[in-house]
């Protein structure tokens, strides 16, 4: 009588692509109250990963840690680090909209400026000092072609973002905050107020745009995490309402054989 | 809550699986007990039974698929539903050798068996016997009983090579009696198989409660390394 095993789960450290963000012992205050408690997390490049947990266990709050976007709310402070290719983005003398650039964003609900399609896109460009007219022209059918809305849109540039469909909006600032040329895209619940189909779209986006970029995305939707994402950290919030990484693992593993209860309660509906 | 009414339906679906395996259980021990006694109606009746198998394993299938589609299960709720699938096709295909027992009953027409039956049924019994506590096993997740039950198939095993050599004694003696000789020695493989898919059973609960795929080597082709 032989056991023998037929599976063996890859250990994240073995033939994963290289570390894009190193989040090392990351605490954050919102004034005296600790909303993100000692995290680790490595965000792997070129890779997708989800970010899932209940309600108010501070899954975006970390997603935000990450371009340093938590600076522009009062009374907050960070502790430990976030690395982005290796350097701390929390230390002194680094160029906030600099880190920004790099780390692009999507919002949960489309945020389109109050201009034309061909504005929004080249808002980022002009402020970082892109003046050359063709140069501005080039970046617009790049930016919607990898947001796969040129072909909606390029007889309309002069219209206003805020007339295309919610789907469209989103696919907008999606080729507003990649006009920059980020290293990463977060993402957060970029598809919860969309329909179905246009939910499959950002989606398959995403699988795309993986292929250029290191994406990070806060969603709500476990078959959402399920579908998109190579790697899964899970948070929770502690005694102290603070959050937490429960448990980081291949997608694969985190929803067919996750290692901490928490976890399984949280995939499986049992709570959350 | 939700959660509540998911837990029912996966509760249902395995109390089906178990009627699904007492049905097997059944058919295996008749087909035998038919066949003793060359009772060519009963093997009829187990004919129309294994249809009865083959309805409410496709129920059964229905069920999950049904599940899956609206439940969307996960990690442990995946594992159990998917492991379903599976014992439940194991659960089919022994009632297919209850099934095939039947119809060698049934070929075999007036002819009388070529010796009194004594190691078949005891096959027969140790198999449902192995079969029953791997589906208990399965209910209860108990990962201790799915990981030695599939050892006792060498106990079917040896009684398989036990029928083997008699009826070879019995072909040498008198190769007139090969077909009557050759018909039991199915009988004898038939219910030794079942003993290896109650094997791949255990190994579907070891994965449900571990997440872990294993291969158990229960030595089914002992009888092939003798020769």
């Amino acid at each position: 009588m032989d056991m023998k095993l037929q599976t063996n789960h890859a250990h994240l450290t073995n033939g994963d692509a290289p570390v894009k963000v190193d989040v090392k012992n990351l605490s954050m205050y919102y004034g005296k109250f600790r909303a993100l408690s000692n995290i680790d997390l490595v965000i792997r490049e070129k890779q997708i990963t989800a970010i899932i947990g209940p309600s108010g266990c501070g899954k975006s709050t970390l997603l935000r840690t990450f371009n340093r976007m938590n600076d522009l709310t009062p009374n907050t402070h960070t502790e430990g680090q976030v690395r982005l290719d290796g350097q701390d983005i929390y230390a002194p003398g680094v160029d906030v909209v600099e880190v920004r650039r790099r780390v692009g964003m999507v919002f949960q609900r489309p945020n389109p400026f109050p201009k034309s399609i061909y504005d929004n896109v080249v808002y980022g460009p002009r402020l970082y000092g892109v003046r050359n007219k063709s140069d501005l022209d080039e970046i617009v059918e790049n930016s919607l072609r990898q947001a796969a809305l040129w072909d909606e849109v390029k007889d309309k540039l002069g219209q206003s973002g805020l007339a295309l469909s919610g789907g469209q909006q989103q696919r907008l600032c999606l080729a507003r905050a990649l006009a920059v040329e980020p290293d990463v895209i977060l993402m957060d619940e970029p598809a919860s107020a969309l329909d179905p189909i246009s939910t499959l779209r950002i989606e398959e986006l995403m699988h795309d745009l993986v292929k250029d970029y290191t994406i990070i995305i806060v969603t709500h939707n476990m078959q959402q995490a399920a579908r998109v994402s190579d790697y899964t950290a899970m948070m929770m919030i502690d005694d102290q309402r603070s959050g937490q990484m429960i448990e980081y693992d291949k997608t694969e593993i985190i929803f067919t054989n996750p290692k901490d209860k928490r976890t399984e309660d949280y995939v499986t509906g049992r709570f959350g | 809550m939700l959660r509540k009414n998911f837990d029912n339906e996966i509760q249902q679906v395995k109390d089906s699986v178990l009627l699904l395996g007492s049905m097997v259980e059944q058919a295996i021990l008749g087909s035998v007990e038919t066949l003793k006694k060359r009772d060519i109606a009963g093997a009829r009746r187990i004919l129309e039974e294994d249809q009865d198998i083959n309805r409410k394993r496709f129920e059964i299938e229905n069920q999950v698929m049904i599940l899956i589609a609206t439940q969307q299960p996960m990690a442990h709720d995946l594992r159990l539903l998917a492991s379903i699938m599976e014992i439940i096709s194991e659960l089919e295909r022994m009632g297919d050798y209850a099934k095939g027992i039947a119809n060698i009953n049934i070929r075999m027409g007036d002819q009388p068996l070529l010796k009194p039956l004594i190691d078949v049924p005891r096959m027969a019994q140790k198999d449902v016997d192995m079969l029953h506590r791997s589906l208990t096993a399965f209910i209860n997740e108990d990962l201790e009983a799915a990981k030695t039950i599939p050892m006792e198939d060498d106990e079917v095993d040896a009684l398989y090579n036990q029928i083997y050599r008699e009826l070879m004694t019995f072909i040498i003696a008198d190769p007139k009696v090969i077909e009557r000789a050759n018909w039991l020695l199915w009988v004898a493989h038939n219910l030794e198989r079942v003993a290896d898919r109650v094997t791949n059973i255990c190994e579907r609960t070891i994965f449900i409660a571990t997440g872990e795929l294993v291969e158990i080597d229960n030595s089914d082709d002992e009888f092939w390394k003798q020769k």
